[in-house]
């Protein structure tokens, strides 16, 4: 038998290894940190089951390993069983994305059937009225009445939670439900700001003093349930002082197909401007990876501005993410502002800074809910609602 | 010296499988086997992907030793499959079948 290291990591592969299916947009919830384009009513048709096997053959024979089928929420697709089966039996590790709403016995049935390897259950706002959410017991019966299904399927339980500065104080009730539910894996998600939490920035974010209790609640709960429960806290990019490597670098990874076709490098990039964005409608996947423009566009560092160009830190993170940078200095070939080797650091200290003022911004001005008719009068770029008083 | 019957806790009589969100395969683009799991990968080149090859969820660690043993005659791989299988067990990549 030939000796060999038992592992090693991959090399940088030739395709993309991870693909992301958003197979719709439609999606019986209206979170306000939906990061679907705030415009998202005025996307054309979806792509048929056909054309959506058609994609993701193409990405197999690239070499993608795994996929996750998202939305909006893709249950309101019915041919969910299909994409799941046939993926699966192309050689996908296929990872369904879910708020839970419309998993009923019998498709859970057939998902395992087809060869589904995983569940994330998000745990998010979904109901209008936000205060009651974590003592709504209509969520916590729904969630309950998922998770035991999960469980029963004999797949682990992997709860994906999007904290702002709404829910954060409520984590230790949060944990505890994810603990009554039986989680194996809690992914503790800070909203990150694009499309409609960037619209709704300023409710969003949290304070320091916010994010600090909630890590050491988080952290001391960890210490209690040890390994029978995995816990992650992300923080939100604007409390950090380097960017982080967006995707793995554009176009090395990550490949995302919206709900009309519109392949992408990632869930955002539809909104940048100059991007010649391909359709899986129109092109093979091959040519999509390796020759588009859309691709191309800043994969490596030869699109770098200073201060990244010439930063001895640049294969670490690739001057952060495209579309931050877009969204907050409108050139999506600056750095990252989240760094502060960035000239244009402020944009993000002074929003920082204005979420640690107490009081309830709620009140100051509407918070935006993603429906279709808040979506019908939008376009991209998302910009924060309205400016609030300093 | 570890206990001959024990190989990091999974004993060597019993049926071992891929811990249920595992997935294994042959990579033709990697040129390897790969251990599939949420969100990433392990590549396991060489010996690791042919002794993984051998966790079915039919055989024990003694049929995995004598399998590969008979597909590689004349080689002691006892010491090599104990390791790497503990190995995978201590990551959490396979169990005893129950």
């Amino acid at each position: 038998m030939e000796k060999a290291g038992s592992e090693s990591s991959p090399r940088l592969p030739a395709g993309p290894l991870w693909v992301n299916a958003e197979v719709t947009y439609k999606c019986p919830l209206h979170c306000v940190f939906c990061y679907n384009p705030i415009d998202y009513a005025k996307t054309g048709a979806e792509l048929t089951t056909d054309q959506w096997l058609k994609a993701l053959r193409e990405a197999r024979a690239l070499g993608a390993v795994q996929l996750g089928i998202s939305g909006g929420e893709p249950l309101m697709r019915d041919d969910c069983e299909v994409l799941v089966t046939e993926a699966s039996r192309m050689g996908y590790y296929v990872n369904l994305l879910t708020s839970g709403i419309g998993l009923t016995e019998k498709r859970i049935a057939a998902f395992r059937a087809g060869g589904l390897s995983q569940i994330q259950l998000s745990f998010q706002d979904s109901t209008r009225e936000m205060n009651d959410f974590l003592s709504s017991t209509k969520t916590f019966d729904l969630k309950s009445k998922v998770a035991k299904l999960i469980k029963q399927y004999d797949y682990p339980m992997v709860l994906n939670v999007v904290l702002h500065r709404m829910n954060i104080d409520h984590i230790q009730q949060i944990l505890e439900m994810a603990e009554a539910i039986g989680a194996d894996h809690v992914e503790l998600a800070n909203t990150q700001y694009y499309a409609w939490a960037m619209v709704n920035r300023d409710q969003l974010l949290p304070s320091q003093e916010q994010l600090t209790r909630a890590e050491a609640i988080t952290n001391k709960f960890r210490e209690r349930v040890g390994n029978k429960m995995k816990l992650y806290f992300v923080v939100p990019d604007y409390y950090a002082t380097r960017p982080k490597k967006c995707m793995n670098g554009w176009g090395t990874t990550f490949l995302n197909i919206a709900p009309d076709g519109l392949a992408m490098p990632c869930h955002e990039a539809r909104m940048l401007p100059g991007l010649n964005l391909p359709n899986v409608k129109d092109h093979d996947l091959k040519w999509i990876w390796q020759e588009s423009h859309g691709f191309r566009a800043y994969r490596g560092d030869s699109w770098m501005k200073e201060p990244c160009r010439s930063c001895p830190e640049k294969e670490k993170d690739y001057g952060g993410c495209r579309c931050q940078a877009f969204l907050l200095t409108g050139d999506a070939t600056n750095t990252d502002p989240v760094c502060d080797l960035s000239p244009k650091h402020d944009l993000v200290t002074s929003v920082v800074a204005r979420a640690q003022k107490p009081g309830n911004t709620v009140k100051a001005q509407p918070i935006v809910f993603r429906l279709d008719k808040n979506s019908a009068t939008r376009s991209e770029p998302a910009k924060p609602e309205a400016p609030i008083e300093s | 010296m570890s206990d001959p019957n024990v190989a990091g806790g999974l004993p060597v009589d019993r049926i071992i499988e891929l811990q249920r969100q595992y997935r294994f395969q042959w990579e033709a683009a990697q040129d390897c086997y790969v251990l599939l799991y949420p969100e990433g990968l392990i590549q396991l080149r060489g010996s690791a992907g042919e002794i993984m090859k051998h966790v079915d969820g039919l055989s024990s660690i003694d049929d995995i030793v004598a399998n590969l043993e008979k597909a590689y005659p004349g080689q002691d791989l006892r010491p090599d499959v104990i390791g790497f299988l503990e190995h995978a067990h201590g990551k959490g990549w396979i169990r005893v079948k129950s």
